[in-house]
């Protein structure tokens, strides 16, 4: 069998990805042995010119982690959804925005403002912001445009699969690989590398009767190990959130974030996430309600984590 | 603004506020047509989705309407609508949204002149607040996320 032609590119990304990808450990050698890499940034020393002269369809799968938040970014995505056979969609980011969309709870402008002169680490007297064209002596200098949306790859390219994941973990990473390999793959659209059910379904914490009294932060408390998180007042998402991960979260005994994403048929992970809340506060009254709500800092952050470019309400953005 | 017809979808329970809604009608009570009517079988069934998915695909206001507390027709689901909405209304207003575009309301089947003093002011209200563009609290210059 041919080598299968792989390329792993990382746009609006922390690395994480591209780290989770080399913790298959020695199972790397394999993936080396099944695949040659064509373009992969964080490890290889490809150029993007290199990919530009290939002929369309010459890559057989691209794992694509970050999100499109330039346009750089959407560049690169269009370039590789040209050259891919199979684009796969890998890690939060890719797949719904992930930790960089939580800007678009602010607009562009406010964004710019904050980061370039408002930080109190900032030294901007000219009030310098960063331009698409730039002149200069020896010509123009050009740097991509900031978006005023952080987009998920399927916003701006056409995906074949999810991965979702922050990051998606090994084993999946290596099962999906195998999947492809093989060809053993699903129809095209499916999420692959996750579970259809919640991680609460897989979770081995001891569940009982929810009613939540009051709310913690997770560094208010340190909760029993066997108990449901939930159940102790910490906001877990596992209710609403993909199985498969293999709950590290939860064994470290830290509350599910959401990472894993939505299940399927639930178009809004957080607000799935309220509908869920509001059934288990222990409150008869608007005055309890309130009381208790107010022992979370922030609902839109916690609840759409890794899912604001996906949301039905998109923030400040349109 | 002045041609402006609110569209607004109206969630209401089975046992009490669709009833409250039937006695406004048959009472002839006046109240604008803005509001579309989903029936359904408690208020406890209202899922924060259906309210984003309806501002989402063109719905300038909501309105959840169940019976009062105490008088759920499966005792405890209107506690859910109850506990839910100040949330909802949380992340709504993160999220950009004039929290004023949803509203929820305990009406019974015998409040039809309350149902239809309820629909009158609610769409004057959302006249007043002009169509729903997702973002408007930010475009307002308002602090938001
Ligand atoms: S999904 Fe998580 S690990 Fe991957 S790039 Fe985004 S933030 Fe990093
Ligand atoms: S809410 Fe969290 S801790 Fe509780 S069962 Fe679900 S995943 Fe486990």
């Amino acid at each position: 069998m041919a080598k299968l032609k792989l390329a792993i590119y990382w746009a609006a990304a922390c690395g994480g990805c591209d780290v989770a990808v080399l913790d298959v450990h020695e199972k790397i050698l394999d993936i080396a042995d099944a695949a040659d890499i064509l373009l992969w940034p964080v490890a290889t020393d490809h150029k993007y010119a290199d990919v530009e002269k290939m002929a369309p369809g010459s890559i057989d799968v691209c794992l694509f982690n970050g999100a499109v938040r330039n346009s750089e970014n959407e560049h690169i995505a269009k370039m590789l959804r040209e050259k891919s056979k199979v684009m796969v969609a890998f890690g939060s980011c890719a797949v719904s925005g992930g930790i960089p969309a939580l800007a678009n709870f602010k607009r562009r402008e406010d964004i710019l403002q904050r980061v370039y002169m408002d930080t109190p680490s900032t030294v901007n007297p000219e009030q310098v912001l960063p331009v698409t064209d730039c002149p200069v002596p020896e010509g123009v200098l050009h740097l991509p445009e900031f978006f005023g949306f952080v987009h998920s790859l399927n916003q701006v390219v056409e995906v074949d699969y999810y991965v979702p994941g922050c990051p998606p973990t090994a084993e999946r990473i290596w099962e999906v690989v195998q999947a492809i390999a093989t060809g053993n793959l699903p129809a095209a659209g499916a999420t692959v590398g996750a579970l259809d059910k919640s991680l609460c379904d897989e979770c081995p914490r001891e569940k009982s009767n929810k009613k939540i009294k009051r709310f913690y932060r997770s560094h208010e408390i340190i909760p029993d190990p066997q108990q449901c998180l939930l159940e102790q007042g910490l906001l877990c998402m596992g209710p609403v959130t993909r199985g498969g991960c293999g709950g590290q979260c939860i064994s470290a005994n830290m509350p599910c974030r959401g990472c894993y994403g939505p299940l399927p048929g639930v178009l809004d992970q957080g607000a799935k996430y309220i509908s869920s809340i509001g059934a288990i506060i222990d409150a008869r009254t608007p005055e309890e309600v309130k009381k208790i709500l107010a022992g979370i800092a922030d609902p839109a952050g916690t609840f759409y984590r890794f899912g604001m470019s996906t949301a039905l309400l998109k923030g400040a953005n349109r | 603004m002045n041609n402006f017809e609110p569209k607004i979808i109206g969630f209401l329970c089975n046992w009490c506020s669709y009833a409250g809604a039937d006695l406004a009608g048959v009472s002839r009570l006046q109240y604008p047509a803005n509001l579309r009517v989903v029936r359904v079988m408690c208020s406890g069934r209202v899922d924060p989705t259906f309210v984003f998915k309806a501002l989402d695909v063109g719905a300038d206001g909501v309105l959840i309407a169940g019976c009062h507390p105490g008088d759920c027709h499966y005792s405890d689901g209107n506690y859910n609508t109850m506990r839910r909405y100040p949330l909802m209304l949380q992340v709504l207003e993160q999220m950009g949204v004039d929290k004023r575009r949803v509203r929820l309301e305990w009406v019974s089947a015998a409040e039809g002149p309350q149902f239809a003093k309820i629909v009158n002011e609610f769409t004057e209200q959302i006249r007043r607040l002009g169509p729903f563009k997702k973002g408007e609290l930010a475009e307002r210059g308002a602090k938001v996320g």
